[in-house]
């Protein structure tokens, strides 16, 4: 059976931090409503290689395609408008506003996106019901606990429906039953939605949930644990 | 489910030069330390079951100053028999880390593919864990069956650790081996 053509493609990627190398030709391919774990040891370019594929850095070498548009050739105005409406990006921690409410969090992409106040409000409180951080929702992220913290920023990452969300480590500073929590959340309703996920870790556990793994050593994807 | 196979490990030592059962032993026992010490008639008994079924055969005897000793060495059949069982992925259950750990020294010791091998077993882990997570993930699955699958994946990720480790060590693991 062949393969539908992946939603996004990343080919032959090259990329140095000043004089250290950390992506030397990694290819990988995200397909729509796929979930992909990226693993390998601390250097090995994992996040660096989330940051080409997300368009937040532009690679040295290499093109990343994202449904038939290739990043590289977009503008910066084109690539953030990318960004806002198609990616949603969850990080390991700090990425919630801390002077904001739970809802206005979630609600600023919306807001962004030029979505009027009520509506955005509503559909924010819409996908915390969902990752059952409702009741928060008044809070400030500094009165929330981790797990509670991230479900919030998985909410915020998938509130504009993105096509992909790119997930770096989001469990990284959760215990195991708080990382179950979220990557539970987040798994269920990346398959409810038909959202495409490229997860960044260093746990099998967490890559587990994941329908694919690709390991990256010395940056570029080896055939080491990679499976169908 | 495959148990840690005496007659594969002594292969193994067969492999990387003939030898008498009291060498055998005697680096059996060095190679693997944290596994029982072999018996000299558990040893004597695998190697005459090795003649026995064409996979090891008499090389000549040895008496080194000493009691005379007969020495074996791996037949054809021997080594394709070893490099089947080096390269076979130990069914992904907890506690088969002593099979995992064999296979990675006797590979490395007989010149075999370390390196494939874990791969090849770090995949059959990945996917065993995949099975393990998507059944605990399902919606209204028993309390009795989340523990469970907890208690295995938690042994699974312990050998994989192990196993990503080794990957990276294989470099000077396999000098420290191959050194007389």
């Amino acid at each position: 059976m062949s393969r539908p053509v992946p939603l996004l493609t990343a080919r032959g990627l090259v990329k140095a931090h000043g004089s250290t190398p950390a992506l030397r030709g990694a290819s990988v391919e995200l397909h729509a409503g796929e979930i992909l774990a990226v693993t390998g040891p601390s250097g090995s370019g994992k996040s660096t290689l989330l940051h080409c594929l997300a368009g937040i850095v532009r690679p040295d070498e290499g093109s990343v395609t994202y449904d038939g548009r290739r990043l590289e050739e977009l503008s910066e105005q084109r690539l953030s408008a990318l960004r806002r409406t198609e990616f949603g990006v969850v990080f390991q921690f700090g990425q919630l506003v801390p002077e904001l409410t739970v809802l206005d969090n979630v609600a600023l992409p919306l807001l962004l996106a030029g979505t009027d106040r009520a509506g955005a409000r509503t559909r924010a409180g819409a996908w915390l019901e969902r990752f059952g951080v409702r009741g928060q929702d008044g809070m400030r992220p500094g009165e929330l606990s981790g797990g509670q913290a991230q479900r919030v920023a998985l909410a915020r990452a998938l509130v504009t429906s993105p096509r992909v969300v790119f997930a770096d480590e989001p469990t990284g500073a959760l215990d195991s039953l708080a990382s179950e929590q979220v990557m539970t959340a987040l798994v269920h309703t990346a398959r409810e939605a038909g959202t495409a996920v490229l997860l960044i870790t260093h746990d099998a556990q967490v890559a587990a949930y994941a329908d694919r793994e690709v390991r990256l050593r010395d940056g570029a994807a080896a055939a080491l644990g990679v499976t169908a | 489910m495959i148990a840690m196979s005496t007659r594969h490990i002594l292969l193994g030592l067969l492999a990387t030069g003939p030898s008498h059962g009291y060498d055998l032993k005697r680096r059996h026992d060095e190679r693997f330390p944290q596994a029982r010490p072999l018996a000299y008639g558990q040893v004597y008994t695998t190697l005459q079951r090795l003649v026995r079924d064409g996979l090891a055969e008499v090389d000549g005897t040895d008496s080194d100053g000493g009691p005379e000793r007969t020495v074996y060495r791996p037949t054809g059949e021997g080594t394709r028999e070893l490099s089947r069982w080096a390269a076979e992925i130990a069914p992904p259950a907890p506690f088969v880390a002593n099979e995992i750990f064999a296979k990675v020294v006797v590979a490395i010791l007989s010149g075999g593919d370390p390196a494939g091998y874990l791969s090849a077993q770090r995949a059959a882990h990945m996917e065993r864990m995949r099975e393990l997570t998507a059944l605990k993930a399902a919606p209204g699955t028993d309390l009795a069956t989340v523990l469970s699958a907890d208690y295995a994946l938690n042994h699974l990720d312990a050998d994989l650790r192990w196993m990503n480790t080794t990957a990276a060590r294989l470099t000077t693991l396999t000098a420290e081996v191959d050194a007389p």
